[in-house]
């Protein structure tokens, strides 16, 4: 029931949305329905809570710890985001950015992409998984497009065309995955379920697994910006709305990882080797190692940003890759860090750009002074990112580093090379922009305050109390993933 | 004896399919390529009906008519639509060293043939005398198609050969699911269809915007994106 109410909300709302088009009361729409469906989200968690994982809907929902605590994680930075997009938007109208008849479907395609994501997250299928996993990428490329500059428009053509081909070879390993599966047990849709294919993994062909595992980790990796596959996530996300920009990197790239996630774990299970998480850990490593480097060239905020997703999305692959309870444990709650961090700085960011009509670094000056909210929210959420105490995301890292020291020490001077030169690269930034003299050039803008003290209140809080039930929940969710 | 026949029309159909990506390939003509992508949905769709009749799987049925409305009737249709709409119908593109795409397509054909070796077995037979209707070249042939596609998409400049290039590389995947697992589950191939139509519409919606932003469809044009230095 609250599985059904969790994914018909977004999928209504964008009905709804669509309907309305530009309306006066879109925007708040969208925040009410973005409530509405956290709501139904911590309902779920709590079911789920109570009497373990569920099967819906002819066996084709599934809800166990994994995909809830993911689906609440996705619920609570939607909702947080449509706040911030109100606000937000509203501006870029005002200031003649966007004109309102742009704005026709913004908000019912960011409901579609929220309820694609939620059915991603919560479907038993491996087909479904994909269906909705390109659903959601084709949902915002016009988001990404939406300025209809000529970047933006090359923008989201390149989202567009490599996410498309990333995705079809994510389709391949799935047929692949079907034909080693159809083998044991019978052909259907039965062959594709998670819950089926997990209790024969042993019975399943590993030549054709391990292959199928490659491709897959191709197609979502391209979906996470792992490199080499990385290319769109910057331009996509630097040059669409910052709304869009939080969720993609929030939300969308843990979406992509998950789904990894619960194809490693299926066909480590089946080969009773460790090739699935070597592969990921390859990945992880030359994407924080990469993308470390790229952060100190970048000029655009944005941009920037992006390429600090790509590293996050490098080390939670890696600390996944690596297995084990602690890396494990480490990853999980790194993915909730991420998000809530990531998406805060795109907020502030996005404010930072509106105050100064630009987005290269260089012309933003002076943010504490403007605008308190935005400069410390900036200041604090790169502190946070970088992996500073006592912020959340130094726990969740040092957990990956101390697991990497144990599993794998000759990769760890690697990973923490990668860290510190990203972290550095970051601080070296923020700081000219949050502090310094107010520039002529900057204008008050009227900020969304309530998402960015949130989130970066709620990763400050689990840095130095960490809740139980979120500790007891991540345990059990990395009991038995790793 | 006929199960025989229709086994060999199968593999016909195969090489059919091999041969239209090819011809994509080095297609200079727009209406020309999609005439050819036309074909290639033709062979698939005749494929998968004969799979589903010799298996005697119902459902193929349903994708095979699929198929023949998606791709052999409307994305064309779309397609020709599009390209009178945008004046480039008559447009020829130029391509650099077609023997060398052509040698490197042989080599996307015996990679993908090394690639599946491994494949001990695939689909069960249907009964014990009769041989594999799907054979393991077959799905070498698939993996090729879609690589085949992946090469046409880098090696054209112009958005809407892009895009056939991509179509392509979709029918090779549809093409290994209906030749080495007999069709995916209903549910998923109707959702996979519904994707492919959704992703059309956008990408008319981009021919229009890259064509009034960049007054022409060539993708070289969007390169203002890079790393700044």
């Amino acid at each position: 029931m609250s599985l059904i109410a969790l994914l018909c909300i977004p999928l209504l709302a964008a009905i709804v949305l669509a309907i309305v088009r530009e309306g006066r009361f879109a925007a708040e729409i969208n925040v009410a329905a973005s409530i509405a469906t956290f709501m139904a989200g911590v309902w779920l968690a709590w079911d789920v809570y109570g009497h373990g994982a569920m099967l819906v809907a002819g066996e084709l929902l599934f809800a166990d710890a994994f995909s809830v605590y993911l689906a609440v994680i996705t619920s609570f930075v939607s909702m947080t985001t449509s706040v911030f997009s109100r606000r937000y938007m509203a501006q870029e109208q005002q200031h003649g950015i966007m004109r309102p008849r742009r704005m026709r479907y913004y908000h019912a395609l960011f409901q579609l992409f929220i309820s694609a994501m939620l059915v991603a997250l919560l479907t038993n299928s491996v087909g479904i998984l994909w269906i909705a996993m390109e659903m959601a990428t084709l949902s915002t490329v016009l988001l990404v497009s939406h300025y209809r500059t000529p970047s933006s428009i090359e923008a989201a053509w390149k989202y567009f065309i490599l996410c498309g081909v990333g995705i079809a070879q994510a389709l391949f390993g799935t047929i692949l995955l079907y034909l080693a599966a159809e083998k044991v047990l019978g052909e259907g849709g039965e062959a594709l379920l998670w819950t089926n294919l997990n209790r024969v993994s042993s019975m399943m062909e590993p030549n054709i697994l391990s292959m199928a595992f490659v491709f897959l980790m191709v197609g979502y990796g391209t979906k996470m910006g792992l490199v080499p596959v990385h290319h769109w996530l910057p331009d996509a996300h630097s040059e669409g709305p910052s709304p869009i920009s939080a969720v993609l990197s929030g939300l969308l790239l843990n979406v992509a990882l998950y789904a990894l996630v619960r194809c490693k774990v299926l066909v480590d299970a089946s080969l009773g080797t460790h090739h699935a998480g070597n592969i990921m850990m390859g990945f992880g490593l030359l994407s924080v190692l990469v993308s470390a480097f790229s952060i100190l060239r970048q000029k655009d905020i944005k941009r920037m940003f992006a390429y600090s997703s790509i590293e996050h999305m490098g080390i939670t692959t890696f600390a996944f890759g690596l297995g084990g309870a602690t890396a494990t444990f480490g990853a999980l709650l790194h993915m909730l860090l991420h998000s809530l961090t990531k998406s805060s700085l795109f907020f502030a960011g996005g404010h930072a750009i509106q105050m100064h009509q630009s987005q290269e670094m260089s012309r933003i000056r002076g943010l504490i002074r403007g605008n308190p909210f935005v400069g410390w929210g900036l200041m604090f959420g790169v502190m946070a990112i970088v992996g500073m105490p006592p912020f959340g995301v130094f726990v969740s890292e040092f957990l990956i580093l101390t697991a990497t020291v144990k599993g794998a020490p000759y990769l760890t001077p690697f990973l923490v090379a990668g860290l510190a030169v990203a972290a550095a690269a970051l601080f070296r930034r923020v700081q000219s922009m949050a502090m310094a003299e107010v520039p002529s050039y900057q204008h008050p803008v009227q900020v969304a305050y309530v998402p960015i003290v949130l989130h970066v209140t709620l990763v400050l809080m689990i840095g130095i109390y960490m809740p139980d039930v979120l500790n007891q929940w991540l345990k059990n969710i990395a009991g038995y993933l790793k | 004896m006929y199960i025989d026949f229709v086994h060999h029309i199968n593999s016909f159909l195969a090489a059919f399919i091999l041969l239209t990506a090819f011809g994509m390939l080095v297609q200079r003509r727009m209406s020309g390529l999609i005439f050819l992508f036309t074909w290639q949905g033709l062979f698939l769709s005749i494929h998968t009906a004969l799979v589903g009749f010799l298996v005697n799987r119902h459902h193929l049925y349903i994708s095979s008519a699929l198929t023949l409305a998606l791709k052999v009737i409307l994305l064309p249709y779309i397609l020709h639509t599009l390209v009178r709409r945008l004046k480039i119908h008559k447009e020829v593109e130029t391509i650099f060293n077609v023997p060398t795409i052509m040698l490197i397509g042989i080599a996307l054909v015996i990679l993908a043939y090394h690639l599946v070796s491994p494949i001990r077995e695939l689909s069960p037979p249907l009964s014990l005398v009769q041989p594999h209707i799907v054979t393991r070249s077959i799905l070498a042939v698939a993996l090729a198609s879609v690589m085949l596609g992946l090469l046409m998409m880098i090696t054209r400049k112009n958005a809407v050969t892009q895009i056939i290039g991509f179509l392509a590389m979709e029918n090779g995947l549809f093409f290994a699911a209906t030749s080495a697992t007999y069709g995916m589950p209903l549910l998923v191939e109707l959702g996979v269809a519904l994707d492919i139509l959704i992703a059309a519409f956008i990408f008319g919606v981009f021919f229009f915007h890259i064509h009034s932003n960049f007054d022409s469809l060539d993708v070289e044009q969007l390169a203002r994106l890079k790393e700044v230095d």
